[in-house]
């Protein structure tokens, strides 16, 4: 027992020592998960703020200019430009310098005084999805509140939305707790297949078999840094969204570094599948990435859950991240407990459970 | 003689194909025993088998006293092992490769200093152990691999093709450490494709098509093969090549720079040669190991 630990520290500390001396691999370490936080954090946000917008004032009255006011307060409009018609609108869409165009036409203000329906149109440039939700959706708040007002005595109906947990909806609140899945994914699949991969291809995996180090042995030795070099990834992500990205962290931290073994159990049990079936480096890293991709598209992380059709959220409950982001996104933003989230652990576990167990029933097959 | 391996009618199967038939060898301690055959005649499965890695089929044999299928674990803490690939890591520098070694096969903490300190002595690594593996020179990997397989002070070792790909005077060096590691009493199981160092081993084994054709000192089974050789320079060399060849009773003809090298088997070699041609010299030559293992499978077609 003394001597298995012993040789397990000894493949440990080589591992580590082999890491140590690889730049590259440890830039990526560090800083795959603080470029992905920038991209994911800034660049992408899925509510479109700021859309430059012209405007059609063919009423040109302090209604109209009321209602541009209006649209303006919401955020997601900045107005550029003025313009004359249609076909100057066009021209801004489609040199890209606007992508909402607001016609206000003639007789909108005298229609507001008549009790007459007032309307105006928006013009949004479709080519981007995104785009046309976000301009609806500042529109339609804007047309509310003025029906609204223009009710005022009559008991307006009003409808009053209260979000919790992200009330500004901020993209980095809920992108930044699901990152941490992601990098592990990616660090911890990749660097365990292409760990067992590299000794193989150099042929020092045949002479550890040879020699009395056990392969159970072997891989906990392995495993044992990358392990390590996950927690200071989780920790990197977390304390660099909650600094930089004023994430808030509402649960308990050592439920959710007691959860994460779990899932990282998952993920180098996969590296280690990868690894027995690569012969190269290279070959573990494509099958590395080919399993990434659909967990990064099938877990919830970019796309809704509940948004993708019956056969992809199928697929989506056998991958581990799908859970693990459920369970990470929990923790951080609402605060959930254990009991909470039982099912999403029950579910881990069980995948974790599965994945140990086909792991090395393979690894050992193939080793012996 | 203590025995190092003792094997009987020891046998693999893979599927159809039987890698390894009814091999029975004895190796005795301090022995160079050299085991020879083309690629694909069962060396390989052999040495995995008595390393303990492979389990055999049928029969049985021990090493370093341990049974090979029942206590491979035994064996492996008490073998060395270096492949011609010198199993190095390269981005880790020479006192750590040996260090991680020494790890491996649970040298005390508080010797593995001194031990480590040792063999980079004996094997004049003095000035390399900061040095990166991966920069090292073939024959350099190839001191550090031995150093590394030999860390554990093994009772026996096993080389498989350990000198592939290396030069002439690093070949020497090396077996002049094989040789002078025999003399301390550790056992070697060597395989090569060079000739020139079969006939530097004790005892040879010669298998072909995973059995055993014949096993004994170089010059036993030379003598075995009852073979004769000549040397003979002649005007077309080609034609003569041919005129031999064609003959059941020539073993083997070679263009041996100017000359040809004529090999047969228990004949009047001399004889058969002035059939054919009247040489302008014709010499007596020493019969080879080589000769002898080319004999070997050509009779077995």
């Amino acid at each position: 027992m003394m001597k298995a630990l012993g040789r397990i520290a000894v493949v440990a500390r080589k591992e580590l020592r082999q890491v140590r001396r690889d730049r590259l691999t440890i830039g990526m370490m560090v800083m795959l998960p603080l470029i992905q936080l920038m991209l994911f954090g800034y660049a992408i946000d899925t509510d479109v703020r700021h859309m430059p917008t012209v405007v059609v004032d063919a009423d040109g009255t302090p209604a109209a200019r009321d209602l541009v006011r209006r649209l303006e307060a919401t955020g997601f409009y900045d107005v550029t430009e003025r313009v004359g018609g249609y076909g100057q609108i066009a021209d801004a869409f489609r040199s890209g310098q606007a992508r909402v165009g607001v016609v206000i036409p003639r007789g909108y203000s005298a229609a507001l005084v008549t009790h007459h329906p007032a309307e105006f149109q928006l013009v949004i440039d479709g080519s981007d999805a995104q785009t046309v939700a976000s301009a609806e959706a500042g529109a339609q708040a804007v047309t509310e509140g003025l029906a609204a007002l223009r009710r005022a005595g009559v008991d307006p109906i009003s409808m009053n939305i209260s979000i919790w947990y992200n009330p500004d909806l901020r993209t980095a609140v809920y992108v930044v707790p699901g990152l941490v899945g992601v990098i592990l994914t990616m660090t911890l699949v990749m660097f365990t297949a292409m760990g067992i991969a590299r000794e193989r291809e150099r042929g020092t995996l045949e002479q550890l078999i040879v020699s009395p180090v056990r392969s159970v042995e072997l891989v906990i030795g392995k495993i044992v840094p990358y392990i390590a070099i996950g927690y200071v990834q989780m920790t990197l992500i977390l304390t660099a969204g909650m600094l930089g990205f004023r994430v808030p962290f509402a649960g308990s931290p050592l439920t959710l570094y007691a959860l994460a073994s779990l899932f990282i159990a998952a993920n180098l049990s996969l590296g280690l599948f990868f690894s027995t079936l690569a012969k190269t480096q290279q070959q573990a890293m494509q099958m590395s990435f080919f399993f990434f991709l659909p967990q990064i598209l099938l877990s919830g992380f970019i796309f809704p859950f509940e948004g993708m059709p019956a056969p992809a959220q199928a697929l989506g409950h056998i991958l581990p991240l799908t859970h693990f982001n459920r369970i990470i996104r929990g923790i951080v933003l609402k605060g959930s407990t254990v009991a909470d989230l039982a099912p999403e652990i029950g579910a881990l576990a069980m995948i974790t459970g599965v994945l140990v167990l086909l792991s090395s029933l393979r690894f050992r097959k193939k080793l012996g | 003689m203590t025995a190092v391996i003792v094997t009987e009618k020891l046998s693999k199967r893979f599927g159809d194909l039987v890698a390894v038939r009814d091999l029975s060898l004895r190796v005795d301690k301090g022995e160079i025993f050299g085991v020879l055959g083309p690629n694909g005649a069962g060396k390989s499965t052999t040495i995995r088998m008595l390393c303990g890695i492979l389990d055999p089929t049928s029969g049985k044999g021990t090493v370093v006293g341990y049974d090979i299928a029942k206590e491979p674990e035994r064996i492996k803490e008490r073998i060395g092992y270096m492949t011609q690939r010198f199993s190095l890591y390269e981005d880790l520098t020479v006192y750590e490769n040996l260090e991680f070694y020494a790890g491996i096969y649970g040298i005390p903490r508080r010797d593995r200093r001194a031990r480590l300190d040792e063999v980079i002595a004996t094997a004049g690594l003095g000035d390399r152990r900061k040095q990166l593996a991966g920069t090292l020179s073939g024959g350099w990997k190839q001191r550090v691999a031995l150093a590394a397989a030999t860390i554990h002070r093994p009772p026996l070792i096993f080389l498989d093709e350990p000198t592939a790909g290396v030069d002439p005077v690093t070949r020497r060096t090396f077996w002049d450490e094989i040789h002078r590691l025999a003399s301390a009493g550790t056992t070697v199981l060597v395989t090569t494709h060079y000739m020139d160092e079969a006939e530097r081993c004790h005892r040879l084994a010669f298998i072909f098509a995973g059995r055993l054709l014949d096993e004994g000192r170089p010059d036993e089974v030379i003598a075995r093969r009852k073979l004769v050789a000549l040397e003979i320079e002649v005007d077309d060399p080609d034609h003569v090549r041919e005129a031999l060849r064609a003959r059941p009773d020539i073993e083997s003809v070679e263009p041996y720079g100017h000359a040809l090298r004529v090999v047969g088997r228990d004949v009047d070699l001399e004889a058969i040669v002035r059939q054919i041609v009247t040489p302008k010299r014709i010499a007596p030559a020493h019969p080879s190991v080589e000769d002898a293992f080319v004999s070997m499978v050509r009779a077995e077609g």
